[in-house]
């Protein structure tokens, strides 16, 4: 079945929905690699015409990649909740974005909906929307997730700190672990990236961040990011809190990041079981990124926001404590600059939150990108007015170890100050405890006897 | 005087960190101290200077007529050729043309018509500071030891990615490559430089068969150092008729003895 779009009497065909899709998305560097982009701006908008008129629910009709050849198609297709998808399925991508827009679709009915909108349905949404309307949308969904703080309340603004260290040196990541801490940051969690994916080098580090936790009292969960089988061998040796896994929107992405649903359910199983979350046991930490299909040669033909989207399917699955894209890490052939990467990071954070997930994003860029520190300031206020639920905090921007920069401990700072966000609660609580802010959540000038400091 | 005393303050309203001591554990940026919960301006232009040596070095081109000079000594043949990219844009754009020669490349090879135990390649990649920097350096250790036994050539590539040594070894009939690249450059080290081996190459390999030492660069792995796992790595591919990840798991043993 072939899509049409006449304008001013030139008509534009397009072949399928992928290929559609593909030709509505914004420009970005990725779909014109992978050869799926518009070959005319005026052919895009052509597409965003086309697209408009698509109804909704043609996309439970028409699997982008076939069902039988993917087991995420499959996810997708059979987990749709058909009787949520009601109050929208007569609608149009069209015209459920300008429906997306009005009063009617309120927090309560955007929470409700969740379940009965597919990836491709939102993704396909996200393109006809300008940056202005993924961010009032985007603003509009609560998702909130638990497990030893609340991450995601109105008016709150978690941060994952990550203390990373080339050589996974315990002393070095403690050392970035407690300047994080001392201004405000770790309450979306602790996370290290580890330099080698060996289980006695993630048990060594999670016994380290366990016992800071401990011994500090300090309300967060600790994660070291290894590969997901990894995480599953040494589950009963060490202090699993969240597991984490990168994931994709195909089955041959995922294929290539060496996992599938069912070792993600395997892994969730076991981390459920250890019950250590106080007041919440949600356990899975995912993250994403646009490109890693195309990357992986896994994309179909698909463009790489919609696969991106797919992946949202799969961290839906397994009821996730945090989900984050780390959109400028994959380099300029996918995202090539400061535009590009805005425009992605706001996609993500929308689709994501419409679909119901817990987002963060890793507000970052590569050096060989055409991005500096004024992108990530203008990225990260947008990402905080539209109601992102964590951000990274790594020292000084800079990843010693990932070689890339995110957002600092000083942005977090400012980030809260300027929109008059609060970390979690819990957080909040033990950061006043600690002497670190004041009642009024302002930074106190801490000294050398701090007890933070006597280690 | 109120206002004289002001003025004299205004260099102190940075609030330092009481922990700076922890800076001894950690090459991150810690204990950066804060004006008003921001960066003081000190932080933000040491960051934006490593930035920008950062980018300049993505900008850097081979210094091709010093390195051909160099290599004069060491009494190898030495090519000079350029991938399918035409400029760096493009260069970040489409890494699938700086995975393979230009036409006048492909013919330049093919006319030779010799074969070579060992070629290594050198390519820009993302830094070619680190090429200028650090390749002689490495080829001027191990090609006087090799010479003795493999016949040897060696390609200067401009905008070249790993990949593109597949073809250069498949075109010089190459037993083994050995591609010396620029990593891409962090704020710390803007002139890494990368080496990946391949044993009987051919275009298409994936980076499963290939073997690859990072980070050399003075504060990194030192040449003598990546001189010797080079060295192994050859001794190995040679012995084994392999390279790649089954050859990773024995490097272990060689850094452990």
């Amino acid at each position: 079945m072939g899509y049409k779009c006449s304008i001013q009497g030139r008509n534009y065909v397009f072949d399928d929905l992928k290929t559609l899709m593909a030709k509505a998305t914004p420009f970005r560097s990725g779909d014109a690699l992978a050869g799926v982009a518009a070959e005319s701006n005026a052919e895009r908008v052509a597409a965003q015409m086309a697209l408009s008129e698509v109804p909704l629910i043609s996309f439970l009709n028409e699997a982008i990649i076939p069902y039988e050849q993917d087991e995420i198609t499959r996810l997708i297709i059979d987990s749709h909740n058909s009787q949520a998808f009601e109050t929208v399925a007569h609608l149009t991508v069209g015209e459920f974005r300008d429906w997306l827009l009005t009063e009617a679709a309120s927090t309560e009915i955007l929470t409700k909906l969740a379940s009965g909108l597919t990836p491709e349905m939102v993704a396909a949404t996200s393109k006809l929307m300008r940056n202005q309307d993924l961010i009032v949308v985007a603003q509009k969904c609560t998702v909130i997730s638990k497990f030893r703080t609340t991450v995601g309340l109105p008016g709150r603004l978690s941060v994952r700190l990550q203390p990373n260290s080339p050589v996974d040196d315990s002393r070095a990541i403690a050392a970035s672990t407690i300047d994080g801490l001392m201004y405000g940051c770790g309450d979306a969690v602790i996370g290290i990236n580890p330099a080698t994916d060996s289980p006695e080098i993630v048990c060594e580090l999670l016994k380290m961040l366990d016992h800071i936790r401990l011994k500090f009292d300090i309300p967060t969960q600790s994660c070291v990011l290894c590969h997901v089988t990894t995480a599953l061998k040494i589950i009963n040796k060490a202090p699993v809190d969240l597991v984490f896994q990168s994931i994709g929107g195909t089955e041959k992405t995922n294929a290539s990041f060496g996992v599938n649903l069912s070792i993600l359910q395997e892994a969730w199983e076991a981390a459920s079981a250890l019950k250590r979350g106080t007041i919440g046991n949600q356990v899975m930490y995912f993250e994403t990124g646009q490109g890693s299909a195309l990357s992986a040669n896994a994309n179909f033909g698909v463009d790489q926001q919609t696969c991106e989207a797919r992946a949202y399917a799969v961290a839906r699955k397994f009821n996730p404590f945090l989900v984050n894209t780390v959109v400028g890490f994959i380099g300029p052939e996918y995202l090539y600059d400061g535009k590009q990467i805005i425009r992605a990071a706001l996609e993500d954070h929308f689709c994501a939150k419409l679909l119901g997930l817990p987002m963060g994003e890793d507000v970052c860029y590569t050096n060989h990108t055409e991005a500096d520190q004024d992108d990530m300031d203008n990225l990260l206020t947008l990402l905080g007015v539209a109601g992102v639920n964590f951000i990274m905090g790594v020292p000084g921007a800079d990843d010693i170890m990932l070689n890339y920069q995110s957002t600092s401990f000083h942005d977090a700072m400012y980030i809260r100050k300027v929109l008059k966000k609060k970390p979690a609660p819990e957080f909040e609580r033990w950061l006043l405890l600690s002497g670190i802010t004041d009642d009024r959540g302002n930074r106190l000038q801490i000294n050398k006897s701090h007890k933070l400091l006597k280690t | 005087m109120i206002q004289e005393d002001s003025v004299s303050k205004v260099g102190s309203v940075i609030q330092e960190d009481a922990w700076t001591s922890l800076k001894d554990f950690t090459k991150a940026r810690i204990a950066l101290g804060n004006v008003g919960g921001s960066l003081p301006l000190r932080e933000v232009l040491a960051f934006k200077l490593a930035h920008a040596e950062a980018k300049d070095a993505i900008y850097s081109d081979l210094n091709i007529t010093e390195i051909q000079q160099n290599l004069k000594g060491l009494d190898v043949p030495v090519y000079v050729l350029n991938s399918n990219v035409e400029d760096r844009m493009q260069y970040l754009k489409r890494p699938d043309l700086g995975r393979r020669l230009n036409q006048q490349s492909v013919s330049l090879l093919k006319e030779i018509g010799k074969s070579f135990d060992v070629v290594f390649i050198l390519a820009d990649g993302l830094s070619a500071d680190a090429i200028n920097l650090h390749a002689f350096e490495v080829l001027k250790l191990i090609i006087p030891v090799l010479s003795l036994k493999y016949k040897i050539a060696v390609a200067l590539v401009n905008q070249g990615r790993v990949a593109i040594g597949d073809e250069i070894g498949k075109l010089l009939n190459a037993r083994f490559t050995a591609i010396m690249i620029g990593e891409r450059p962090g704020l710390s080290s803007h002139e890494s430089m990368g080496i990946y081996t391949t044993y009987a190459p051919e275009v298409g390999l994936t980076d499963e068969r290939r073997n690859c030492i990072s980070n050399i660069h003075p504060d990194g792995l030192n040449y003598w150092d990546a001189t010797r796992i080079l060295s192994y790595l050859i001794e190995q591919s040679f012995l084994r008729k392999i390279s790649g990840v089954e050859i990773k798991l024995e490097l272990g043993q060689l850094s452990s003895e």
